[in-house]
C-alpha cells in the first residue's frame, strides 16, 4: 500500500473576478505533500502560493479540482473542521487576549478539558521558550515573540499539518536566520507536515525538505533544495534561485560557442544551458583539460567578505558573473580590465528548456 | 521660545474652552447657591437646600430620564450594531455610500426631525388616520404621549451617534485575525463573542457614551412626542429657567444631572473594565 499523503491537490484551480474579468490565480497544481515533511511553497508576489495555501487550509474555495488530507476530500470542508493550521503573514494574535489565552484558544474551542489545556499550552510555550511570559498581550512582546506565540498557538492543537503564510517576513535578518533554524527545530521535536510559503529563496533552500518553486500560478519545478538550486528545470528557476548565468546559442559536435569560447553541452541543435556563478574557475592562463572554456575581460570586481564577485564580459557583449571563495590560498586577483579565462566542468552546464 | 510654540498654538482653543465652558459653568454653579426671585434680583446664599428641593420635587423627572435615556440606549445598541457589523464587513465598496445615508437626517434640523415624527404618529396623522377610518385600528389607539413614543424618538433621532463609533472598532478589526479564529475551530457564533465583539467593545462603550449622555438629557422628545406624564429632566430645566425664571432651581437641576451622569460614566467604564477598554483603543 502506498503511503498516504499528509495533502493532495488535484488539478486545483483558483478563478475570481475582477473588473469584470475572470482571473486565474493558480491555474491547476497537482502536488502531494508527504506526511511530516517541511514543504515550501515558493515564488514572487502574485504567483499562486498564498492562495494555494489558503485553499488548503479552507479560507478559499477552489474554482476546480480536490484538495485531499490525508486521503480524505476536504474541498468543501469549512476551516474550522480541517485539522489542519495557519500561522499568519503578520501573525494575526488576538490583541485583547494575554499570550496564555492566544495559544489556549483553539483547545477551548474544541472542549479540551481544562487540566489537560493547562498541560499542553505550558508544554508548548516552553517549546517556544516563552515560559513566564503567559500574561503578556501580544503588543507588549517583540516581533519575534509575537512569531513564536502564533507558532505555539496553531501547535498546541496538533494539526495533521501545519501552514506558514511567510512567516518570518516582518522580522529583521538576524532575527529571521535564527527563527529558520528555530522552525526546523521545532518541526524536527514535533514532527509535524510543515507548508511554507515565502518569497525568499535563501529561507525555502534552509529549510525545506522539498519546494515547487511557483510562477504566474503554475508549479515551475518540484523537487529538493539541492535539486532545484543545482538543476533548475526552466529558465524562470534559475532566474529566480540564486544567480545563474545563462548561456544560449546553437550547438554542433557537443560544443556550444560563445563570445570566443566554447561550453561543452550534452545535445546539439538550439540549447540554452544555465551555471552557477561559483561552479566558474577564474584563471589568469588558457586552462587545460576537458573543460568548457570562455575568455573574458574583468568588468567588476565586488569583495564580499566570504567571496569575491566578478563581472566578466565576454566578446560578443554578454557578462558572465563568477564567485570566487575568498580561500586561503586564493592566489588569482584579477584586477578590473584583466584578460582572464573562465572555465567549468561539463557536467555543471545544465540544459533547460525555455 | 520654540519649547513654548506648541503651547502658543495651543492657547486659542485653551481660550476658546476657557471663555465658553468654564465661564458659564461657574456662573451657573455661583446661581446654583443663590436665592431670590427674577423681579428683586439674586443673591449668593451659599443655599445648599436648592439642590435638595429641586432634587425631592423632581425624583420622579429624573428617573424617568435615566430610564428613557436607557432604555433608548440599549434600543439603539440592538438596532446600530448590526447596522455597523453589515458596513463594516459586508459594505464592500459601497461604506461610504451607506454611511453617508446614515448621516443624511443631519440635513435636516433635529426639532423639524421630530415634529415630523410627531405628525407621523398623531392619532388622526397620515399612519393612523387612514386605519382607523378602515377600522383596522380602534378610534382609541395611540402612541402619541406614550413612553414609547418618546423612547422611540430619542432612538431615532440618536441612532447615527452609536452605529458611527461601533462601526469604526469593527472597521480596524483585522480581517485576519478572525480568520484565525476560524482556523482555531471557532464557529462563526463563538468567533464574534470571543474575538469580534470583544475587539469592538471601545466602539460600544464611546456609543453608549454619545447617546446615553444626550438622550437623557434631550428635552425635544420627551416635549414633541410626549405627554405629560412623559416629561423629562431636561423639560423641567427648560422651563424653570425661560418660564418660571427660577435660575437657581434650574441651575442646581442642571449640575445635579451632570453629576449623575458623570458617575453613572465612571461606574460603566469601571464595569467594562477601563483598561481593557483603553488598552483595546490603543491598537
Amino acid at each position: 500500500m502506498a503511503e498516504l499523503n499528509a495533502i493532495e491537490l488535484d488539478d486545483v484551480v483558483k478563478e475570481y473576478l475582477s473588473h469584470g474579468e475572470v482571473v486565474q490565480a493558480v491555474k491547476g497544481i497537482t502536488l502531494g505533500i508527504a506526511e511530516g515533511e517541511f514543504f515550501s511553497l515558493l515564488g514572487p508576489s502574485g504567483c499562486g502560493k498564498t492562495t494555494t495555501m489558503r485553499m488548503i487550509a479552507g479560507f478559499e474555495d477552489p474554482s476546480r479540482g480536490v484538495v485531499r488530507l490525508h486521503g480524505n476530500d476536504v474541498t468543501d470542508v469549512p476551516p474550522n473542521k480541517r485539522d489542519v493550521n495557519m500561522v499568519f503573514q503578520s501573525y494575526a494574535l488576538f490583541p485583547h487576549m494575554s499570550v496564555w489565552d492566544n495559544v489556549a484558544f483553539g483547545l477551548k474551542q474544541r472542549k479540551v478539558a481544562q487540566p489537560e489545556i493547562r498541560q499542553r499550552v505550558g508544554e508548548m510555550l516552553e517549546i517556544v521558550d516563552l515560559t513566564g511570559r503567559e500574561k503578556r498581550r501580544p503588543r507588549e512582546m517583540s516581533g519575534g515573540q509575537q512569531q513564536r506565540v502564533a507558532l505555539a498557538r496553531a501547535l498546541v492543537n496538533k494539526p495533521r499539518a501545519l501552514l506558514l503564510d511567510e512567516p518570518l517576513g516582518a522580522l529583521d535578518l538576524k532575527l529571521r536566520q535564527a527563527m529558520q533554524i528555530e522552525l526546523k527545530r521545532i518541526q524536527r521535536e514535533v514532527g509535524i507536515t510543515f507548508v511554507y510559503v515565502t518569497h525568499d529563496q535563501g529561507e525555502a533552500l534552509t529549510m525545506s525538505d522539498r519546494i515547487a518553486v511557483m510562477n504566474d500560478g503554475l508549479v515551475e519545478q518540484l523537487g529538493g533544495p539541492r535539486e532545484i538550486y543545482e538543476r533548475p528545470a526552466t529558465t524562470f528557476v534559475a532566474g529566480f534561485i540564486g544567480t545563474s548565468n545563462l548561456l544560449a546559442g546553437t550547438a554542433t559536435g557537443g560544443v556550444l560557442s560563445i563570445g570566443g569560447g566554447q561550453v561543452l553541452v550534452e545535445q546539439d541543435g538550439q540549447v540554452s544551458v544555465t551555471v552557477r556563478p561559483e561552479k566558474i574557475t577564474i584563471s589568469t592562463e588558457k586552462p587545460d583539460g576537458d573543460v568548457s572554456v570562455v575568455p573574458g575581460t574583468v568588468a567588476e570586481v565586488v569583495y564580499l567578505g566570504t567571496y569575491t564577485s566578478y563581472a566578466v564580459s565576454l566578446a560578443d557583449g554578454a557578462e558572465i558573473t563568477v564567485f570566487q571563495q575568498n580561500a586561503l590560498d586564493s592566489t588569482t586577483t584579477a584586477e578590473r580590465g584583466d584578460p582572464v579565462w573562465l572555465s567549468w566542468r561539463a557536467q555543471h552546464s545544465y540544459a533547460i528548456g525555455s | 521660545m520654540k519649547r513654548l510654540t506648541p503651547y502658543l498654538l495651543a492657547l486659542p482653543s485653551w481660550m476658546w474652552l476657557a471663555i465658553f465652558l468654564v465661564v458659564p459653568m461657574a456662573a451657573m454653579a455661583s446661581v446654583s447657591l443663590q436665592t431670590g426671585n427674577a423681579i428683586d434680583g439674586f443673591a449668593m446664599t451659599f443655599s445648599v437646600s436648592n439642590y435638595t428641593d429641586a432634587i425631592s420635587r423632581y425624583s420622579t423627572q429624573f428617573l424617568r430620564s435615566l430610564l428613557y435615556g436607557g432604555l433608548a440606549t440599549v434600543a439603539m445598541l440592538i438596532i446600530g450594531y448590526p447596522v455597523a457589523y453589515w458596513i463594516a464587513f459586508k459594505g464592500g465598496t459601497r461604506k461610504s455610500v451607506y454611511l453617508f445615508l446614515l448621516l443624511l437626517p443631519f440635513f435636516v434640523s433635529f426639532v423639524l426631525r421630530t415634529i415630523s415624527w410627531g405628525f407621523l404618529l398623531a392619532d388622526d396623522g397620515v399612519l393612523f388616520g387612514p386605519l382607523k377610518s378602515w377600522g383596522l385600528l380602534a378610534p382609541e389607539f395611540h402612541v402619541l404621549a406614550t413612553t414609547f413614543a418618546v423612547v422611540g424618538g430619542l432612538t431615532y433621532n440618536f441612532l447615527p451617534f452609536m452605529i458611527l463609533p461601533i462601526y469604526v472598532a469593527l472597521e480596524r478589526v483585522d480581517p485576519r485575525v478572525i480568520e484565525a479564529a476560524y482556523d482555531l475551530y471557532a464557529t462563526r457564533l463563538s468567533a464574534f463573542r470571543r474575538v469580534v465583539l470583544p475587539l469592538s467593545l471601545p466602539g460600544v462603550f464611546a456609543g453608549v457614551l454619545m447617546t446615553f449622555v444626550p438622550a437623557t438629557a434631550d428635552p425635544v422628545n420627551a416635549q414633541i412626542l410626549g405627554g405629560t406624564a412623559n416629561t423629562m429632566i431636561g423639560n423641567i430645566i427648560q422651563t424653570e429657567y425661560l418660564t418660571n425664571l427660577n435660575y437657581p432651581t434650574a441651575s442646581a437641576l442642571s449640575f445635579t444631572l451632570m453629576a449623575v451622569l458623570l458617575v453613572g460614566i465612571f461606574i460603566y467604564a469601571r464595569a467594562l473594565g477601563t483598561e481593557n477598554v483603553l488598552e483595546a483603543v490603543a491598537q
